[in-house]
């Protein structure tokens, strides 16, 4: 035997040592497999202890086995160089691996395989020890378009629909037509949903049954909250960054006041004033909607967020970019608007991304004012005598809502990155 | 002899700090100055003052007729008359150099776009970087990026150029592509305030070289004058150093 130690492999030998290393990679992955799987155990004669920790052993052996450094495979390599080059980030990986298999089958046993979607009351999933998917299917139209009425189900499709189909517009402009983006979405997209919404959501004209904004819920006024949430404080908060760097003292304390005042109070105790104190304030007989109450609180709330985002932007510009502008005879809007701005916004696209998925996230407080989007929905469907004690399908329906729409999002937000990408 | 610019008794604190002092400087039409000097004796300050990025506290600087003070109400259009070239170019990185050059053009002169961009085109083939127009500032050499600079400036047909460093930025190799753009500018008869340290270039264009140090203007000759008969010994020394 010319190696003393038997575990290290070395360049001549090379082959013999990643077959054998392999092979017991393999076999403690498998061994695991059958445990998780099939409820399998082969290695019951042996000690419980040993028993147990028999694959991490195996495993363990056989990353040793293939450790080398540039062992002329290529795969191996990068095993090697990643995720095994030492005991300890070998052991970690095998933890990894074997805790993902032994998660696997649980999850989708009650996922799936135990699950149950048919029937139409509570007693058909009292048999099946999985998820109750049909406490989700009789809740969906809830969970969708809350109280409203479900004969009207259409009007809300219909007016998504239409705004979804508004929204692409930019899409087909081409030419001189594409100056006019800008305007296009900043001023006459919002106030063309507004319409819509009123018209055919509300309705109460045109021949269409009035349904208050009590009745609004579910996943449609998660929409319609964030909807305009995001696309009026994106607004109100670059005119606030602008005002804190403002020269102006005046317009410069009212932005910090503002800034500071709303990131200062959480947005539940904003909700609650903006339907119970605001209404005190206004003089009698005025009414505003309470829906209209809410997005403005929001509104007000993440501007100041997105102020803050903004102003970092701005921050980042180097001085010479104001000269410049200057120089050329800008004055103060004409800079702002063709040179610092869309730099600025540039910047900051990741950072506007975090506050908008944030306020994506934070509807759900809307509660509080008993309005009830798709979480408020679950609550109250969770507390239904009928259907107890299926929160967990609920919750897991709602974290897969959310996560599809904030994960789109943030895809888009990364192309935005990209197209605007104009350094080398 | 008409003065487009006149500046008289200027003077300029930074905080406590005392950038200018009694400023006294008058430039005819059409008449090219070099102001050199060493760092931190208020040239860039100088020449700043004169499109009023910096604001002076006293005295008067009167801009092609119009005096520069905390009155003047239309900055923009004495800007849009005197043009600037930065030591760190300044282009605007997000706009291709075609759009650099027309966008004053467009929105503060209101030019036509397809005006702006012809004669933008014009200044672009000046410099000799017209194939470079559809590229983004981050893709051009510092030397081009100057001279981009420079056709920028030229596209708002201003009357005053001013040049703060333009070569102190660059590599020696990209120093003459932008010195010859420049003196190219200069035998057409443009007025120009040149800050640098190129002295070759002072040699060869300059009507008048002026000499500042801790704020004040030393000596101020004409050229040839300046170069081989200097009067201070504080102007000898740095000709000794610098030469």
């Amino acid at each position: 035997m010319k190696n003393i130690n038997i575990l290290k492999p070395n360049r001549d030998n090379f082959k013999t040592y990643l077959y054998i290393g392999s092979t017991l990679i393999f076999l403690c992955i498998f061994d695991v497999t059958l445990r998780s799987f099939f409820n399998l155990n082969f290695l019951t004669f042996l000690p419980n202890i040993i028993n147990f920790l028999f694959p991490l052993i195996l495993g363990l052996i056989g990353f040793q086995m293939i450790r080398l450094e540039y062992s002329g495979v290529k795969s191996v390599d990068i095993i090697n160089k990643n995720v095994n080059n030492n005991p300890f980030n070998a052991g970690l990986t095998l933890l990894i691996i074997f805790l993902t298999i032994l998660a696997v089958p649980p999850s989708l046993n009650w996922m799936i395989f135990d699950a149950n979607i048919s029937g139409d009351t509570k007693e058909a999933c009292s048999a099946s020890e999985g998820a109750c998917w049909t406490y989700i299917k009789i809740w969906f139209r809830r969970f969708m378009y809350g109280m409203y009425p479900n004969e009207f189900h259409w009007r809300i499709n219909i007016a998504f629909i239409i705004l979804i189909s508004f929204a692409f517009i930019g899409f087909f402009a081409r030419g001189k037509y594409k100056n006019y983006l800008t305007f296009y979405y900043a001023i006459v997209y919002p106030i063309i949903a507004f319409l819509i919404i009123y018209f055919l959501i509300s309705g109460g004209s045109f021949g269409l049954e009035w349904i208050e904004t009590n009745a609004w819920g579910g996943l449609s006024l998660t929409f319609i909250v964030s909807f305009f949430g995001l696309i009026f404080c994106f607004p109100l908060g670059m005119i606030f960054a602008l005002g804190r760097r403002s020269e102006l003292p005046m317009i410069r304390y009212i932005s910090i006041g503002y800034i500071e005042f709303w990131r200062g109070v959480p947005l539940i105790t904003v909700l609650f004033m903006s339907s119970v104190m605001f209404p005190m304030f206004l003089p009698a007989g005025t009414f505003v909607d309470k829906l209209v109450r809410v997005i403005a609180a929001i509104v007000l709330f993440e501007a100041a967020y997105v102020a803050e985002v903004i102003r970092g932007g701005l921050q980042a510009l180097p001085r010479g970019q104001y000269d410049a502008a200057k120089s050329l005879g800008m004055g103060y809007w004409k800079m702002q608007i063709f040179v610092i701005l869309p730099q600025a916004l540039k910047l900051v696209i990741p950072g506007i991304a975090n506050t908008f998925l944030a306020l994506v996230k934070d509807t759900p407080l809307i509660f509080v004012v008993g309005l009830s989007e798709v979480v408020g929905m679950l609550q109250m469907a969770k507390t239904n005598p009928k259907w107890l004690g299926y929160a967990m399908e609920g919750y897991i329906f709602a974290s897969i809502l959310f996560w599809a729409i904030c994960y789109a999002m943030s895809r888009y937000s990364q192309y935005l990155e990209l197209k605007y990408k104009t350094d080398r | 002899m008409s003065a487009i610019i006149q500046m008289k008794e200027v003077n300029k604190w930074f905080g406590d700090f005392q950038v200018l002092k009694n400023i006294n400087l008058e430039v005819a039409e059409k008449q090219k100055i070099v102001v050199c000097g060493p760092s931190g004796s208020g040239k860039s300050t100088l020449i700043r003052c004169i499109n009023r990025l910096e604001e002076h506290q006293k005295g008067k600087i009167v801009v092609d007729g119009n005096e520069l003070s905390e009155k003047t109400k239309d900055i923009e259009k004495i800007r849009a008359e005197v043009g600037m070239v930065f030591q760190q170019f300044n282009l605007f990185p997000h706009l291709s150099i075609l759009d650099n050059c027309t966008l004053a053009p467009i929105w503060v002169k209101k030019t036509p776009k397809k005006k702006a961009e012809e004669f933008a085109m014009k200044q672009l083939e000046q410099v000799q970087i017209s194939d470079q127009a559809t590229k983004f500032p981050g893709q051009l050499s510092g030397g081009q990026q100057q001279r981009a600079a420079l056709a920028r400036a030229l596209c708002m047909e201003p009357k005053i150029m001013l040049f703060d460093e333009p070569t102190s930025a660059l590599d020696p190799e990209m120093i003459k592509e932008v010195l010859d753009a420049m003196v190219n500018l200069a035998k057409q008869g443009m007025t120009m305030i040149v800050v640098t340290h190129e002295m070759g270039f002072a040699k060869e264009v300059a009507d008048e070289v002026v000499f500042m140090d801790e704020g004040m203007i030393v000596e101020k000759a004409k050229t040839k004058e300046f170069f081989d008969n200097p009067k201070n010994d504080r102007t000898k020394l740095f000709l000794s150093q610098i030469l």
